[in-house]
């Protein structure tokens, strides 16, 4: 059975004509999500427009991380799409990820920092616990994590070490049964917030036989002393999201707090970045979403010379672009969502997932930037003001093409995975 | 405790709302409908009765939903089911279009009474799109069940339900003996959203739909034909016009009062 999880229902289903189309028949290639997928999109859909979207420019505004949303998105079991139901999670089997990227893509839709928050709260926070936690560690910091009464974060980025985590250059030695690290981390997501509990942070433990740093991954409780957040920094966009630098001076956790194996910090990352691109993809799917459907608003009841603006091809064209590129990367998008569930069914590789997760991320994510582009064009002078929500989008939207890997980077990624010589 | 809830699959009042040019009836075909927002604090304040009471007798509490309505209705009973009830009832007959208050309530009766009559049946205040408000007295007289409006809050006590009534100048409460029927307003909770393993549960949930002829309703008693009350025309709401401006020189005031006099808002 090979499914292509794509939505083409919700976006039109508003529409009058739509509404009594028969069931669709089943062929061997279905451009659809499930109809789980579906239900569970339209709940999303629901709570974004009404717990985030009345909120959101003020939050923006005020740079304020709205902490009890948290736990209403735990209610609602966005934290647990992926884990069992022994840590409260939902554990759907088939097809989780895509749940994931549909919660993500329409809490994009309404805000990227609140989708940014749930994407980084369940691939970075919860997602290398479970993966790689010890039953004690899973025990201690899962089940609030899952709830949504807490958040866990992910520190690799360094100042001079991010996609090249080799460069490594924080350390952690161990000091009888204790662990002391040394070092600072930056650009951290949900690492300060009031309900932060623990972040993953990666350190060098040593050397490889190769000579190669050996980077291992360390839980580290907030609050732990040594342990210190700094002040939030002062964004292009993503105002909402919570992001910090973190410091380490001798800061001293027990032994046990290695997650996974040491010396396995790198793999284990490179796995979580797989997963992140693909969740970045649907972000950006979402944020183009947004500016298709503020675009097509406008374009149809703003009034210029007598008529509204979307009589004018200069304008309509463009909207028709913004149309194809939704499209083209929801498609990209929801295939590599696929893939990654067939993987963790056991039906496809690795290899697979890489590179769909680099295409979907590489074009979705510069798409998304084109789509800021043009709505805020369509919008004119009103585009420019943050009384309109596509003023937000067109901040919010570059990092897209950075974060997870920068669009360089997953030419790179795909480069490599043609077989192409590399650097 | 059994319950059952009353719920209504209404048009977005979102959508652009209109009457069918063939019948004068609310237009439920041309636009998305959904569950009636006041219907769900029905769902809420019936599902918090219910988790508050697993008491120790251990007997099983149950939550139906049932609505009256179009095949398209079944997206209402699926919403409530996700947000937790346990069964659903659909009564579903072409001849119940263009059924008003009147018969609405006639068809509701006799589906609770095949349900089995419940200690509590539950309604919101109105529905968002007719707004009548009627139906829920109109049902307790049918099924003969005390009749307690308007909760801004509801328990329940052994035998007794208790609830809450605020009014603009005082607050009643009001206690009736179970089985009874309780109409609650949008004070008096905050609705839940399904939670994703109510989404998944929901699909495995029993909805039972039944036919005019399945409750023993004569056809003749309900539908457009039998409504006593019916639209005799219809008029798109004008465009907005131009506002007028009044420039106070003196005697703004006057002005003022005048206009509003003139368009009789005083």
């Amino acid at each position: 059975m090979l499914y292509l999880y794509v939505d083409v229902n919700v976006k039109h289903g508003h529409q009058q004509g739509s509404l009594h189309l028969p069931a669709p028949t089943k062929g061997p290639l279905m451009f659809e999500l499930s109809k789980d997928h579906e239900d569970f999109r339209s709940v999303v859909r629901e709570f974004a427009e009404a717990e985030v979207a009345p909120h959101i420019a003020a939050w923006d505004r005020e740079a304020h991380f709205p902490v009890d949303l948290i736990p209403k998105m735990g209610d609602l079991g966005l934290f647990g799409l992926v884990a069992p139901e022994e840590f409260g999670g939902a554990d759907p089997g088939e097809g989780a990820f895509t749940f994931l990227c549909v919660a993500i893509e329409e809490l994009g839709r309404v805000d990227q920092s609140i989708g940014i928050t749930l994407s980084a709260g369940v691939g970075l926070g919860i997602n290398p616990i479970l993966t790689y936690g010890s039953r004690d560690q899973k025990e201690q910091w899962l089940p609030d994590l899952v709830a949504g009464r807490a958040l866990a974060a992910f520190g690799l980025t360094e100042s001079e070490a991010g996609s090249d985590a080799g460069a490594t250059r924080t350390r952690a030695r161990l000091e009888g049964d204790e662990w002391v690290v040394d070092g600072s981390k930056a650009f951290i997501t949900n690492s300060g917030t009031d309900i932060t509990s623990v972040v993953t942070v990666t350190a060098r433990t040593g050397e490889n036989p190769d000579g190669s740093a050996q980077i291992s991954a360390i839980l580290i409780p907030s609050g732990t002393p040594g342990f210190a957040v700094e002040a939030p920094y002062r964004k292009l966009g993503w105002h909402v999201s919570d992001t910090h630098g973190l410091l380490f001076d001798t800061c001293r956790v027990p032994a046990e707090n290695l997650l996974g194996e040491p010396g396995a910090g790198y793999r284990q990352f490179l796995k979580t970045l797989d997963d992140g691109r693909i969740a970045i993809s649907a972000l950006a799917v979402g944020l183009a979403q947004a500016c298709l459907e503020a675009s097509t608003g406008y374009a149809k009841t703003r009034i210029a010379f007598g008529r509204p603006i979307g009589v004018n091809q200069g304008v309509s064209f463009q909207i028709a672009d913004l149309e194809v590129m939704v499209e083209a990367a929801r498609l990209l998008t929801y295939k590599a969502a696929w893939l990654k569930d067939e993987l963790h069914a056991g039906r496809r590789s690795v290899k697979e997932v890489k590179q769909a997760a680099a295409v979907a991320k590489l074009y979705s994510t510069e798409a998304a930037v084109s789509a800021t582009r043009i709505a805020t064009q369509i919008f004119g002078g009103n585009g420019f003001m943050e009384d309109f929500a596509v003023a937000r989008f067109y901040r919010d939207a570059k990092i897209l093409e950075i974060g997870e890997g920068t669009s360089e980077v997953q030419r790179m990624v795909i480069a490599r995975g043609l077989g192409l010589p590399g650097a | 405790m059994n319950i059952v809830i009353c719920i209504k699959y209404v048009p977005d009042a979102q959508a652009d709302l209109t009457f069918s040019e063939s019948d004068n009836t609310t237009d439920r075909l041309g636009v998305e409908g959904l569950l009636s927002e006041l219907d769900e604090y029905a769902i809420e304040a019936g599902l918090k009765l219910v988790e508050g009471a697993v008491g120790p007798d251990g007997a099983a509490s149950t939550v139906t939903v049932l609505t009256v309505g179009p095949d398209r209705a079944a997206d209402a009973i699926k919403k409530a089911l996700q947000m937790g009830a346990n069964a659903g009832v659909h009564v579903n007959d072409e001849a119940i279009h263009g059924s008003d208050a009147v018969a609405t309530s006639l068809i509701l009766a006799q589906a609770i009474k095949k349900i089995g009559i419940p200690d509590l049946v539950l309604t919101g205040m109105a529905s968002t799109d007719g707004a009548m408000g009627v139906v829920p007295a109109m049902l307790a007289e049918r099924l003969g069940l005390p009749q307690v409006t308007l909760a801004s809050e509801v328990t329940v006590e052994g035998e007794t339900v208790t609830i809450r009534r605020d009014g603009d100048l005082a607050s009643e409460t009001i206690t009736a003996s179970l089985p009874a029927l309780v109409s609650v307003t949008d004070q008096i909770n905050e609705p839940r959203y399904p939670s994703f393993k109510g989404i998944m549960a929901a699909k495995k949930k029993p909805v039972e739909t039944w036919s005019l002829a399945d409750l023993g309703v004569d056809a003749a008693l309900v539908g457009l034909g039998a409504a006593w009350t019916t639209v005799e025309s219809f008029a798109k709401r004008p465009p907005r016009v131009k506002g007028q401006i009044v420039t106070d020189e003196g005697e703004g005031g006057t002005r003022l009062a005048e206009f509003l006099t003139a368009q009789k808002f005083a």
